[in-house]
């Protein structure tokens, strides 16, 4: 069967109207959380994946992926009217974006975004449709040594490569390696870090960690800066429609953003921002109105939010077909799919066809459904803005405890929640990043169980873990990932890779 | 931007601090991975040999601090206003305690009322109930409908039955 042929067996699973409705709420709580600045898609995937346990799994995933999609459409409304990003990967989308609300064409540059998104979306699920089973055929290859040598690479790029700071990405991963530790060795059953506390041996809950540092690290931390000055939305004047000339100058940087943001996803680069900025240079450089750019240039809109969209769906390339979280989300997504039983990579698409290219196919409706829900709803987005903050925090610390007390309520838990948030609060407060916690949580003992089962394999031998060309290759790969940027920061010019700076998104 | 201004002479407090606490942290890891009895088998190495090589790991990150600490200024931190963090771990702290006795709405409630008034709501006769009310709400839809289980107080009995 070809990739078309199974593109519609999954269209036909996605089209049941469960699976619809499943969909529906997916993106409409996505765009929620997206235009709601301080909660991310990474955050509200955690909060759901307690509650959803009894429900159907395909669903379940279906929804967890259209919170991802409504996320990255919803952050780009947040950045024009509000100059605020909803989420990490919308920064550039402020710079031009809120220029253009203020000049009175907030309208247009929704718009742009909108239909940006969504060409770049459907471009960019095509792609992962297409891509996914070479790389799995790729991945039946891979042996311990080679996925060791993948996760050596992704622990690097999430936590060293970008950002301001070498020393503290790598602090915050081995915080995450650290608490991965704790409970049952899954390889010899010896209790790790437990201390004695039998609540202990069952290690520290993903879902935990991640709502601990995302949402209530998040919230102490805004509290912590005070009153904040009011900030001042933008109305939306006038038509949400583009003019022609607005069309003329937004399909190609649609068309660069895609192209620039599906490579760099799929790569276990981490994080949707390096897509963006990259595509807003791209654009600043090609445009034929350069004046504008910095005054509100549609391209600058255009270009980065389709990045944006196209990097998400880049996203699900490595965590589809060999089971590798290369951001935040991606990690929770992959903890979704734990929850029921099921472990991504090249078998499950073997294993449960169904399931895989039922996403698949539910992301390009879930597409659509944004398109629809965007546009047109946009005041109605708007208004969520309006909530004083005291009620939207509180309503975020109440949904961030219950996941947990659903969960499991016991003490032992719920301190670990208190004590994760401030420790998230700590770790926002001097500049560490986030997302290498929850990364080096999830794949902290998969990596550990890979590098003993090759070690097994050779008989002991340490060479065996560069003895292919892949793994070598992939090991050289991280090495270099990790020392190029430190050599540059050493040498002053860091700056560059500071604001490619991976965020929790 | 720590490495753009080395201009402090004080050494940057915060770093030296973190470095104390990354390195207990690796002495810790070390001293738990020496107690773990060796089963390595053909693997050559066991469940003790990764948190010794972690300890190992943040030792290095905790000199690394250090150095930083006296090479490069500290970075402007913002200065955090420390009154509405402790509503909100207040708020937390509570809930931690009275979710057993009082049951999930009142502690729930209590926690949405205190963390409102971090961020300055103070009005705790309006936030309270709605936050109670609010939990309630919560509790039919997640206990009763959607059949997570979540810990019932006297509250909940009386509504809901046992």
């Amino acid at each position: 069967m070809t990739t078309f042929d199974f593109l519609l067996q999954g269209l036909a699973v996605a089209m049941d109207p469960m699976i619809l409705l499943y969909a529906l709420i997916g993106v409409t709580l996505g765009t929620a959380v997206g235009v709601l600045p301080g909660i991310g898609p990474a955050l509200t995937v955690a909060l759901l994946l307690p509650v959803t346990y009894g429900l159907d799994p395909a669903g379940s995933l279906i929804m967890f992926a259209g919170i991802y999609y409504g996320g990255m459409y919803g952050g780009s409304t947040t950045s024009i009217l509000l100059n605020t990003p909803g989420e990490s990967a919308s920064i550039v989308t402020a710079l031009e974006g809120n220029k253009m609300a203020r000049a009175g064409r907030g309208g247009p540059a929704l718009a742009t975004a909108a239909i940006g998104s969504f060409v770049a979306g459907l471009i960019a699920t095509l792609a992962l449709a297409f891509l996914a089973p070479y790389v799995v055929k790729l991945a039946l290859i891979f042996g311990p040594r080679e996925y060791f040598a993948l996760m050596m690479l992704a622990f690097v790029t999430v936590s060293a490569a970008f950002g301001d700071s070498t020393m503290k990405g790598l602090t915050s991963l081995f915080i995450g390696l650290t608490l991965a530790l704790v409970g049952i060795d899954q390889l010899t059953g010896q209790a790790r870090l437990s201390f004695g506390v039998p609540e202990l041996l069952d290690g520290v809950e993903v879902t935990t960690l991640a709502v601990a540092l995302f949402a209530i690290g998040e919230a102490l931390f805004v509290a912590a800066q005070g009153p904040a000055a009011a900030e001042t939305i933008q109305a939306v004047k006038g038509s949400v429609w583009m003019t022609r000339a607005d069309w003329a100058r937004s399909w190609k940087p649609w068309l660069r953003g895609t192209a620039i943001g599906f490579p760099i996803g799929a790569m276990p680069a981490g994080g949707a921002e390096i897509g963006t900025l990259l595509s807003y240079a791209t654009e600043k450089r090609l445009s034929k109105h350069p004046e504008e750019f910095g005054h509100g240039a549609i391209e600058g809109v255009a270009g980065p939010e389709a990045a944006n969209n196209a990097s998400a769906a880049g996203t699900l390339v490595p965590l589809l077909t060999l089971g590798l979280p290369t951001s935040a989300t991606a990690a929770i997504l992959l903890a979704g799919f734990q929850q029921f039983g099921l472990q991504p990579g090249p078998l499950l698409f073997v294993t449960s066809p169904q399931l895989v290219w039922g996403l698949i196919a539910s992301l390009l409706i879930a597409n659509v459904m944004l398109l629809v829900l965007n546009l047109p709803l946009i005041r109605l987005w708007v208004k969520l803005l309006t909530i004083p903050r005291h009620w939207l925090y509180a309503g975020i610390l109440l949904f961030a405890t219950l996941g947990t007390i659903g969960m499991n309520p016991s003490p032992v838990e719920l301190g670990m929640l208190m004590l994760f948030g401030i420790l998230g609060f700590l770790m926002r407060l001097y500049g560490y990043p986030i997302a290498p916690v929850v990364v080096g949580l999830i794949l902290g003992p998969m990596a550990e169980q890979q590098l003993r089962r090759a070690l097994s394999i050779a008989q002991g031998d340490w060479t065996t873990l560069v003895s292919t060309p892949i793994s070598a290759g992939i090991l050289t790969l991280a090495t270099l990932a990790l020392v190029i940027p430190l050599i540059l920061r050493l040498r002053g010019r860091g700056q560059l890779l500071s604001q490619l700076a991976t965020d929790e998104d | 931007m720590k490495h753009l201004a080395a201009t402090a002479r004080r050494p940057d407090g915060a770093a030296l601090f973190i470095a104390t606490a990354l390195a207990a942290l690796g002495a810790l890891l070390v001293w738990q991975g020496a107690g773990i009895e060796e089963k390595g088998g053909y693997a050559g190495i066991g469940s003790g040999d990764l948190p010794r090589f972690l300890g190992i790991g943040l030792f290095a990150l905790a000199a690394a601090h250090v150095f930083s600490a006296f090479r490069y200024a500290g970075g402007a931190v913002m200065r955090p206003q420390i009154g509405p963090v402790l509503w909100v771990v207040a708020g937390l702290a509570l809930q931690v305690a009275l979710l057993r006795p009082l049951g999930f709405s009142i502690a729930m409630g209590l926690l949405f009322a205190l963390t409102a008034a971090g961020f300055g709501k103070r009005n705790l006769a309006l936030t309270l109930p709605v936050g109670v009310g609010l939990s309630l709400a919560v509790y039919a839809v997640f206990d009763q409908l959607l059949k997570l289980r979540l810990p019932a107080g006297f509250l909940e009995t009386l509504l809901f039955g046992g």
